[in-house]
């Protein structure tokens, strides 16, 4: 090691402090959500849990939450098998075609979301689809593809296809060679996939702005219209859970990834 | 296998392309073909201004997060393995948390009343609140911070693909280490540098909940003016143009910045 120069110093330094920046808001929602004072005071007058109490004795929170799971409960059992016979077809088509649709399903990533969101309402206010669950849950479908098949095609990019072929010259048909040797070995990428395109459907907000209405309002509509009006530390408990809830899944798929190696 | 893609294929045709096919039409057609609409977007000043604005903060956010990240992915790439885990943990970690709730921190930390301001009250730097937030600043602090990993990401993964050898033969030939520094690394790592502004620089055209929330209702970014339109006047051809222009320049950066670094870098699939 040489020793500290001031340069080095410097980037040490530079470096905590972007990394503070970039941890404190996440650290700072768990404090206030546990705070009994109705305005954000630091450090909290003391500990209470009646923000957690009113989020879970609020009737129209409590919708918005059943709505937010279902949404993302639904988009998951869509996205994943849609996302994953794409990404397989993808890895072992070589029609030249492939590449441009390829491309075509990793659009939602490249178009800034708002236009996605006006051109969706459009569409939606044609076809009656505004204000209603299928509406919801296909808009978040789209938007969490993407996820499952760069997921999927990361996880088939190691595996060899020649072991399907075996499969297959041994008398399996496709499909069953496909369900008994490769999707037991791109299964964590699966999972993961399947685990992004969850925490994107509950943390989606724009598209539903636009498109859910009435009783089908999930808790990111409901979260940005109270924090247009006031900052209401409900908010707070209810981020606390949401952070809670995405940092255990990421860290669910993480482990997964681990385990395949 | 085509038959294995129709799925995925049909949900992205019917709900990206055609609806945004249907924004390019509406955009020209209302009763009959007409470019109106394009007309107040390039001759009104609220339209002009909106986007000015927009490409303003755009440039600002880019050129903070590339400062900021820069070291950051120095570091994680010179520290021993351990460490960079550490560090590239710590910068992807905001990154799964919505960013409804970190605009909710950002007002909790930056209002009047709130965090920062009590505390440098308490310490008697100031005697009246800053205004943090409800302003371009607090959109700004807000918006850097949500898209800093797209920075330090491909930053660092460009910084993994230079040989250290390099910085040694540097040196060996008798160049201090902010020479070999500016001759040798950071020309070698601009493909990430680029990579990371294309994607700050494009994620922020379209930015919406921040400056919705942070910006108090003076900041109209592109988007905002999109949804005003929408929401408020019913003017759906007006947003329709307005939406097709910032498509048109995201799609143009893309483009213009293919020709130099493949695109497949700049959405951090390498």
């Amino acid at each position: 090691m040489t020793r500290l120069s001031p340069a080095r110093l410097a980037l040490y330094v530079i470096s905590a402090l972007v990394l503070v920046y970039l941890i404190l808001p996440v650290l700072i929602i768990a404090p206030i959500s546990f705070s009994s004072a109705r305005f954000l005071t630091f450090p909290p007058p003391s500990f209470s849990t009646r923000w957690y109490q009113q989020y879970f004795s609020n009737p129209a929170w409590m919708q918005a939450t059943r709505v937010t799971l279902t949404v993302a409960f639904l988009t998951v059992v869509i996205a994943t098998p849609f996302g994953v016979a794409a990404a397989y077809a993808i890895s072992q088509s070589k029609l030249r075609i492939m590449r441009v649709i390829h491309m075509a399903l990793l659009l939602p990533l490249v178009v800034p979301i708002i236009i996605t969101a006006v051109g969706i309402f459009f569409v939606y206010a044609k076809v009656g689809l505004v204000a209603t669950m299928p509406g919801l849950v296909l808009a978040n479908v789209m938007l969490g593809l993407p996820y499952v098949v760069i997921s999927v095609l990361a996880g088939l990019q190691s595996f060899d296809p020649a072991q399907e072929m075996v499969a297959r010259s041994l008398g399996m048909n496709r499909l069953r060679s496909f369900f008994a040797v490769t999707l037991p070995q791109i299964k964590s990428s699966v999972i993961a996939g399947g685990i992004f395109a969850f925490i994107s459907a509950m943390d989606e907000t724009i598209v539903a702005l636009f498109i859910s209405g009435g009783q089908y309002q999930p808790l990111t509509k409901r979260m940005f219209t109270a924090l247009r009006d006031e900052i209401d530390p409900t908010i707070a408990a209810i981020s606390t859970l949401m952070t809670a809830a995405s940092f255990i899944l990421v860290l669910a798929a993480s482990a997964r990834h681990k385990k395949s190696g | 296998m085509l038959a294995l893609v129709s799925p995925a294929l049909l949900v992205i045709l019917a709900l990206i392309v055609l609806p945004v096919g249907w924004l390019a039409w509406q955009s020209i057609y209302h009763d009959g073909f007409t470019l109106e609409n394009y007309r107040r977007v390039f001759t009104e000043d609220i339209y002009w201004r909106s986007f000015a604005l927009t490409f303003e903060i755009s440039l600002a956010v880019t050129v903070i997060a590339l400062l900021l990240g820069y070291p950051v992915a120095y570091l994680a790439n010179a520290l021993p393995k351990g460490w960079s885990i550490l560090i590239l943990s710590l910068v992807v970690l905001p990154f799964w948390t919505s960013v409804l709730v970190r605009a909710y921190a950002w007002l909790a930390l930056l209002q009047r009343t709130g965090v920062i301001n009590q505390f440098l009250r308490y310490l008697d730097v100031i005697s009246e609140p800053l205004a943090l937030v409800h302003n371009t600043f607090g959109t700004v602090v807000a918006t850097v911070h949500i898209l800093l990993p797209f920075m330090v990401l491909p930053l660092y993964a460009s910084m993994q693909k230079i040989p250290g050898d390099l910085m040694q033969a540097g040196a060996s030939l008798g160049a201090s280490p902010s020479l070999t520094f500016f001759r040798v690394f950071l020309p070698l790592s601009l493909p990430g540098v680029l990579a990371g502004c294309t994607m700050v620089f494009v994620l922020c055209l379209g930015f919406y909940i921040t400056p919705e929330l942070l910006g108090g209702g003076r900041t109209v970014m592109v988007s905002m003016l999109v949804s005003r339109n929408v929401e408020l006047y019913n003017q759906f051809g007006a947003a329709s143009a307005v939406a097709v222009v910032l498509l048109a320049s995201v799609l143009a950066i893309f483009v213009a910045v293919s020709r130099f670094i493949s695109l497949d870098r700049v959405l951090g699939q390498k």
